[in-house]
Formats: C-alpha cells, structure tokens, sequence
C-alpha cells in the first residue's frame, strides 16, 4: 500500500517538475490563436513551426546566440587554459611548493569577499572593457571552483608517472601536458561542461557592461526581451525591440531554442555532475 | 641576511610552477583585488572623473544617508524572511524526497526520476522566469487556468505582495530540489544495510527504522548542507529576484542586492549602493566564518 502512494507520490513530484516545459513546448508549436483562446495543455493545437521559423528568421535572436557561441569559444578557451595551469602547480604538496598555500589562499580568499557589484562594475569600466565582449570573458576568466575540482582529480595521479618523467629530464610543462592531461580527461571533460554551462547562462553581466543590444550574449536579449517594465528607462533601440516580441508562442519558442543545448549536453552533464560533487566538496 | 639566494633556488627547483600560476594571479589581482579597492567609494562622494583615489571622503554619511532611507529596513527583512524560507523549504523538500526515493527498488524508476527533476538546475534564471511569466499569468497562464477549473479567483503570483514571495521560494525550490535530492540519496544510500537487518531482527517497523536509522544517517550531510549556505543568507537569490520582480512588489521581493544595483547602476549613486555592498560582503564573510566553524565542529568538515 504505502509503495503504491510513494510510487504515485513520486511521479507527481516528476510531472510537477516536467509539465511546465511541456506546456511551454507545446504552446511555441501551437497557432496562436489556439494559444489566445486557451485551447493549449500539453500537447500542441494546430501543430505549426511557424514561431521557430520566427526566431531563427529574428536577426536580433540569431546575432545574440552567436555572441553567446563567440563568448562560449573565447571564455571556455581561456578559463579551460587558466584552470590547466593553476591546478598542476597547486596540486603539488607545500612540501615540494611552498608558496602553493599563499597562492591557494590568494585565490580562495574572492570566493569569501568581494569588491561587490559596484566596484567590479568600476574596474571592468577603468579596464576599458565597456561594451567589449572581453568585459563577458577576464573578469571570470578564472573559476576557481573548477580549479579545486581539477586540483583534486590530478592530486589522485600516481606521483611515480611524475617522478619517472623527471629522471627521464622532463620539465613541469612537459609532465603537465604529457602525462597529467591526458590522463585527466573525465576531470577536464567536467570542467569544461561546467564552463560552457557558466557561459551560456550568464546574462548579468552582459547587461551591465554592454550598451549597446547588438552586443548582447543570448540570455541577455531574452532578459531584456521577457523583463522590461519601466519603459522610461529603455534606449529607442530597446523600445522597438521589445514590442518586436510580444506574443505567446514567439516567446515559448524563444525560450526552447535557448535552453535546447542545456538539453543537448543533460546527459554529459548528469555522468559528470555527480563525479564532480564528489571530487570537489565533501571530504572527510 | 642573504635574499638573493634562496629566491634563486626557489626558482630553479620551482620556477616553472610559479610563471604557470602567474597569468591567472594577475587576473585575480586585477579583476578581485582591484575590485577591493574601489570598495573606498563606500566613503566617498564619488566623482567619476576623479577616480577611486581622488574623490572627496565623506566618512559615514554614505552609511547614514542608506541607513535614512525607507527602503531599507523593508530591504533587509525582505533578505532575511526569503532566504529562511529557502532554506527551511529547500532542506525539507529533498530530504524527503530523498527518503521516498530510497524506498523505491526499481532502479530504472530512480534513474528516470533523478533525470527529470535534477534537469531545471542546469537552466538560467532568464529562461525559467520566462517559463515561470506564461504559466503564471493571471489571464491565461496554465496554473490561473487549473484554480479557475477548481472555482477559484485568479492569483496574480508575480504582481502581488501576498504572494510574491511564496512564488520565489517555491520556484527557487523547483529548480534546486533535484540535484539536493541526489546528494541525500547517495548520503542514504551509504548508510550500511547490516544496521537494518539487525532492527529488523529485533523487531522495528519500517516507521521505527527511519526514525531510529536512517534520519540520524543524514543528519551529518544535512548539517554540512545547511551551514555552509548560511553563507549565502544576505544574497536570497538576486538572479532569480531580478528576473522575476517589478516595481508592483518591491515591497515584499525588494532585497539588499537589488537595492545595490537600482541605487547604482540605475541611479548612479556609486558611493551609497557601494556602501551597502561593503556592509553585506563583510556581514556575509563573518556568516561563511561561523558557517565553517560549525560545519567543522559538528559535521567534521574541511574545506581543504
């Protein structure tokens, strides 16, 4: 009896978690006017591609998405190179590098206290990356987080693979890429979903570095597109841009398309979402 | 006292290692450091073509003029009730999901079930607060649509006070249950089988078994869990706040990061909305302090 209730219990719980996307999928495959009269649940009235063709016709849509792809190929670089040298050099005990707790304390301590909002807004602006995509990709360029994860992963590789490459006269650099690199494949392959991830989600900052909406990363221009309520506040080129959006299942296939490649990576996500907890937090 | 030579010793046996970490130590330097500095513009009246260094010092006005405001003390209540709702309901709600879950012996369903609910994690505020604006609209959203089926009024869940922040923790709990939900159960399913084959040898229900076993399994990751994110009271969820309010409930979704950004990017009073950020970092570093502390001392728990 009670695994019955737990059992129905549960699938609840799941379509709870699920329906909202359904609907959503089904309302941006609808016609809209099935969608206006509320005909819509969770399958789709009057099955047209019509809003998809919309988006990807949309030059606002398509240019955001490929600011986000330039980002993605220019941020992910950056932070997978930047995660690869700091994680080696601080995976080695501070018998053998004994700067390595300054520097693992120099990079922790952001973690636990930050300039804020305001004054980061202010060195990014002194930098001169205002309206530069670089203002999306240095001041994150480093992911800490990613590095602990990384450092843990090369911490369990055999110190005899080390020891034997340096008899045989190899540097740091040569051991790094030689052996501790393609050895760590599973852990670079976790942190680079989880870079890539990063960087598709983010939208704050392309909003508060970027003026200009041609610039904007994808999530942005749907923050602006699904948000706006003050319309005082928006430059003409927002104005327009926003009435441009405003119906139902324009909206429903925008959201599909952006989280599409959420759903295209889920299942390498899932593999190396666990290993990663694993790795980088709880140790006893 | 020799300098000279044990730096060009270090260098030798290390210097690889130290030009490795270099590059990413400048951009810290700069981008987390620098940042620090500016925190100066919490005492200042900020002009900006004087800079960090050179704008007039003003002391604690900055502070008196926040601490005046009406906003404010609205702002911090607003931060601290929806943060404890969160974190009331985002511990309850995976635990005993958990529990249920670990209860189910087919394999197939657990997995298929981790799949669906783990899934809104991994998505941006952006897209579920779009998702979150359809179905809840009080005209023709799907959840207004079920209430009215049911003889109910519509609920404005976005634009009313009364509700707004039941619609936050709530939503804030959908995305996250899921993934909270995979670390109770991997923490359960850790815990040894031979403790309850011997209750049951001696008698104990499955009530009994939960209470007496299994609850205390969890209690140690529970504990862990829940300081550490006492560090992250003071934020409440900007993210999701930003995307989902509107001037119609500042009353009730105001809190102090949105405050920080309106007063300073908005209105550009850099110096105010710089103060109130200084005084929420150091607040919060004197939490993740005190957090660590007790999950050390009562979980065991070391961050290295």
């Amino acid at each position: 009896m009670f695994t019955v209730i737990n059992y129905l219990l549960l699938t609840g719980l799941a379509a709870v978690c699920m329906l909202p996307f359904l609907h959503v999928l089904s309302i941006s495959l609808s016609s809209a006017q099935e969608v206006a009269a509320g005909r819509v649940g969770l399958y789709p009235a009057k099955f047209t591609w019509a809003s998809y063709e919309t988006v990807f016709g949309s030059a606002g849509y398509m240019k955001a998405s490929l600011v986000s792809l330039e980002r993605i190929a220019l941020g992910v670089s950056l932070n997978m190179l930047l995660t690869v040298l700091l994680a080696y050099p601080l995976s080695k005990e501070s018998g053998q590098f004994r700067m390595r707790t300054v520097y693992v304390w120099l990079f922790i301590l952001p973690m636990l206290f930050s300039g804020g909002m305001i004054p980061t807004y202010m060195i990014v602006k002194e930098t001169g990356l205002i309206d530069s995509i670089w203002a999306l990709i240095l001041p994150n360029a480093v992911p800490i987080f990613n590095v602990v994860l990384l450092l843990n992963f090369f911490r369990g590789i055999p110190r005899e693979m080390e020891e034997s490459a340096k008899i045989d006269g190899a540097n740091h650099f040569t051991i790094m890429w030689r052996i501790y690199v393609p050895v760590s494949m599973a852990g670079l392959a976790t942190v680079f979903l989880f870079a890539v991830v990063a960087h598709w989600n983010s939208w704050f900052d392309g909003m508060i570095y970027l003026n200009s909406p041609k610039d904007y990363p994808l999530q942005t221009y749907l923050h602006m597109s699904f948000t706006v309520k003050d319309f005082s506040e928006m430059t003409p080129e927002e104005l327009e841009h926003y009435f441009k959006v405003d119906d139902r299942t324009g909206r429903a296939a925008q959201i599909f398309v952006a989280a599409l490649p959420i759903l295209l990576v889920y299942p390498f996500l899932q593999r190396h979402f666990m290993k990663g907890i694993v790795l980088g937090s709880v140790k006893e | 006292m020799d300098v000279i030579a044990p730096l060009r010793r270090e260098w030798n046996r290390n210097g690889l290692l130290h030009v490795m970490v270099w590059p990413a130590l400048f951009l810290v330097l700069l981008y987390h450091y620098g940042a620090m500095a500016g925190l100066l513009m919490a005492f200042e009246r900020y002009v900006p073509t004087k800079g960090f260094f050179n704008s007039p010092w003003i002391g604690w006005d900055n502070y008196k003029y926040v601490i005046a405001l009406p906003d404010t003390p609205r702002v911090i209540v607003n931060t601290l009730k929806i943060s404890t709702m969160k974190i009331i309901f985002g511990l309850i709600t995976p635990v005993v999901t958990a529990l249920l879950l670990n209860e189910v012996r087919k394999m197939a369903f657990r997995r298929i079930f981790q799949t669906i609910v783990y899934f809104p994690h991994f998505l941006s505020w952006v897209i579920i607060s779009g998702i979150l604006m359809d179905i809840l609209s009080p005209s023709d959203g799907m959840v207004n649509r079920l209430i009215a089926g049911l003889g109910g009024k519509p609920i404005f869940f976005l634009g009313d006070n009364n509700w707004f922040q039941f619609t936050l923790v709530a939503s804030d709990v959908w995305k996250d249950f899921g993934f909270k939900t995979i670390v109770y159960l991997a923490a359960l399913t850790s815990i040894s089988p031979t403790l309850y084959e011997a209750s049951e040898i001696d008698g104990a229900n499955r009530w009994q078994q939960t209470l007496h076993i299994t609850l205390p399994g969890i209690v140690p990751i529970i504990i862990l869990l829940t300081t550490l994110s006492l560090g992250e009271v003071l934020n409440a969820g900007f993210d999701q706040i930003l995307n989902l309010y509107s001037p119609a409930v500042y009353k009730t979704g105001d809190v102090i990061d949105t405050l920080v950004y309106r007063l300073g990017l908005q209105q550009f009073q850099y110096g105010v909305a710089t103060a109130v950020g200084f005084f929420k970092s150091c607040v919060s570093l004197i939490l993740i302090g005190i957090s660590y502390f007790l999950a050390y001392r009562l979980a065991n728990y070391r961050i290295f």
